[in-house]
């Protein structure tokens, strides 16, 4: 049988009278990138923070490479933090070097990598985001992980260099890796082949973004005077979003978007939802607000 | 004539005309023309150093060009939102807004209603004596949009509104900049999410401080030069200078037929329309090689 680098069974957390994650299941397998979306408050950090052994569960139970979070098992984990967990006064090479030997691993693995070498002496604060991030991966790499947690891994990043580190994800998937990823940027799902979507500390969807979006379907309005429809949509209390010059309504049908609209000229359709709509309208219905802060 | 640096009003849209900007020796905006228009959305996309921001300070009046010419409303007609929010970290949600109120001089009367109301669409209602600085990143975000929309501005200036925020907020977010547009509001706004300038009417990409491309998402798409196609596999070779992940698949840009000669197998290809994501990938990526010349690249 072959180990599962990360398995959450039924897993709860509370912190005093607020359940942050409210039994949990989920399971990442070798050579498999799943992607966690949820909205501020889901659950999402509690949940990597569960796997990565830094708490301890309520109730349910942590398994990773099938036994219960270790030092051992931290071992074989690569983790991207959402700060990105890098030295800003050491340089670039001081920093995979004080990695490399945390992890009792050989001076291979302090090597700067090619694409990073011209910053090697430079002082990470010092160096774009851009530059900062892929050094962050090659520190989460060096060792060779069996498993890869990434909390919000390419935030502010441009496309190519966003592309560019989900290869670098991608590598380390086809190497065996089994990765946890999470994001706010729903594009990004096309880059996991599963998705599990949480809201109010609970799994609320899984499967990929097809089987997630379904069959559900939205209202589109398009206008003659777009601000026009926006204001009577806004004042029949509907939720209106604005792309190009056409206005998106989820969560309507559009006999009800036409009533809205009392008699300003506009055609309404359906269509399809995206992925966000879909998680929308799932964090909406779970009730969720953001957490305490 | 005009002065360089000059700020010009008046007219039926604010932007740049030909605007330099230095910083030493260093050229953070190069010969930039931008037009934003009243009533529309405008994105300026790029990636960390390609002069958004510096283009945002000069819009809000907060930095003057080198040379060219900014045309941009009297400042009491400007809203502007620094990236990280610009709101007080020491002032509660209410305090931030009526100091903005006064500073922009909008009747207390008005600024309470319209405080009110833009809080309450945002999700922001109930915290109104929080301290900014306790909100989470996606509630400051949305307080930094209100307090610089708050007394209608022609031009709104919008630096990273959405950056880190998660999905719930940025729909809160995109429904006050549309509210803003829909008021009549030019809306100036920096992003690195290209779904969100897919969303805007105006697109702007910025590249270490030149243009690459500007329009409309179609206008852009459509100028993109070359062909792209999908593999299956990473190709080898130069077309794998050239080529990006997507969606688990490989993009591969032939900017003129250079892939006939079988550097992408036949059969595992196929020519793909692109969108406003590959057209500024490919933007960024052609840059990239006219920089880096074939085989002293770093890949």
């Amino acid at each position: 049988m072959t180990e599962l680098p990360a398995q959450a069974v039924a897993v709860t957390r509370a912190f005093g009278h607020f359940v942050a994650v409210d039994q949990v299941d989920l399971e990442v397998r070798p050579g498999e990138v799943v992607g966690l979306l949820g909205a501020n408050g889901a659950g999402k950090t509690t949940l990597i923070r569960l796997l990565l052994g830094l708490l301890r569960p309520s109730g349910g139970e942590i398994r990773l490479f099938g036994e219960p979070p270790s030092r051992h098992t931290r071992r074989r984990i690569g983790y991207v933090p959402q700060g990105l967990g890098l030295y800003d006064d050491l340089t670039l090479a001081e920093n995979l070097a004080f990695s490399a030997a945390a992890y009792g691993e050989g001076p291979e693995a302090a090597a700067v990598p090619t694409p990073l070498r011209r910053y090697r002496g430079t002082v990470t604060g010092a160096l774009p985001l851009g530059v900062q991030r892929t050094a962050a991966f090659a520190e989460a790499l060096a060792h060779r992980p069996d498993l890869l947690v990434l909390d919000e891994p390419t935030s502010g990043v441009d496309p190519l260099a966003r592309a560019r580190l989900w290869e670098t994800v991608a590598v380390a998937a086809v190497a065996g890796a089994g990765v946890l990823v999470t994001t706010h940027y729903m594009d990004e799902a096309g880059e996991c082949d599963r998705l599990v979507i949480m809201a109010a500390g609970r799994v609320v969807a899984r499967g990929t973004a097809q089987e997630i979006t379904g069959d559900t379907r939205i209202s589109v309005v398009q206008a003659g005077s777009w601000a026009a429809a926006f204001g009577a949509l806004e004042a029949a209390g509907l939720p209106v979003a604005l792309v190009g010059r056409t206005l998106r309504v989820p969560g309507a049908p559009p006999d009800a978007v036409r009533r809205a609209l009392g008699d300003l000229p506009a055609a309404v359709t359906s269509a399809p939802a995206t992925l966000e709509e879909r998680f929308f309208e799932l964090t909406l219905s779970s009730g969720q607000t953001e957490g305490p802060s | 004539m005009t002065a360089p640096g000059a700020a010009e009003s008046g007219g039926d849209w604010w932007g740049t005309e030909d605007v330099c900007v230095k910083f030493g020796d260093t050229l953070a905006l190069d010969r930039v023309w931008f037009r934003a228009e009243p009533g529309r959305v405008s994105a300026v996309v790029g990636g960390d150093g390609a002069g958004r921001t510096t283009l945002l300070r000069c819009l809000a009046g907060a930095l003057a060009p080198a040379s060219g010419r900014v045309r941009r409303p009297a400042r009491m007609a400007t809203g502007y939102m620094s990236a990280g929010s610009g709101v007080y970290p020491d002032l509660s949600v209410t305090e931030n807004l009526a100091f903005r109120a006064t500073a922009y001089r909008v009747p207390p009367q008005q600024a309470r209603e319209r405080s009110a109301e833009l809080l309450a669409r945002a999700g922001l209602d109930r915290v109104g004596d929080r301290l900014a600085g306790q909100l989470s990143g996606g509630m400051r975000q949305k307080l930094g949009v209100i307090a610089a929309m708050l007394h209608r501005p022609d031009l709104l200036v919008l630096d990273e509104p959405t950056t880190g925020v998660d999905p719930v907020s940025r729909a809160d977010l995109w429904w006050l900049i549309a509210r803003a547009a829909a008021g009549g509001a030019a809306v100036v706004l920096a992003t690195s999410y290209l779904d969100e300038a897919e969303r805007a009417q105006d697109v702007l990409v910025l590249d270490a401080g030149t243009v690459l491309a500007s329009g409309t998402a179609e206008q852009i798409v459509a100028a993109m030069p070359g062909t792209l196609t999908i593999t299956s596999e990473r190709p080898a070779g130069d077309a794998g200078r050239r080529a990006w992940r997507r969606e688990g698949r490989w993009r591969v840009w032939d900017p003129a037929g250079l892939d006939t000669e079988g550097a992408v197998a036949p059969g595992s290809r196929d020519v793909v329309m692109p969108d406003l994501q590959d057209a500024v990938t490919v933007a960024i990526l052609a840059r990239e090689l006219a920089l880096v010349p074939a085989g002293q690249e770093s890949r």
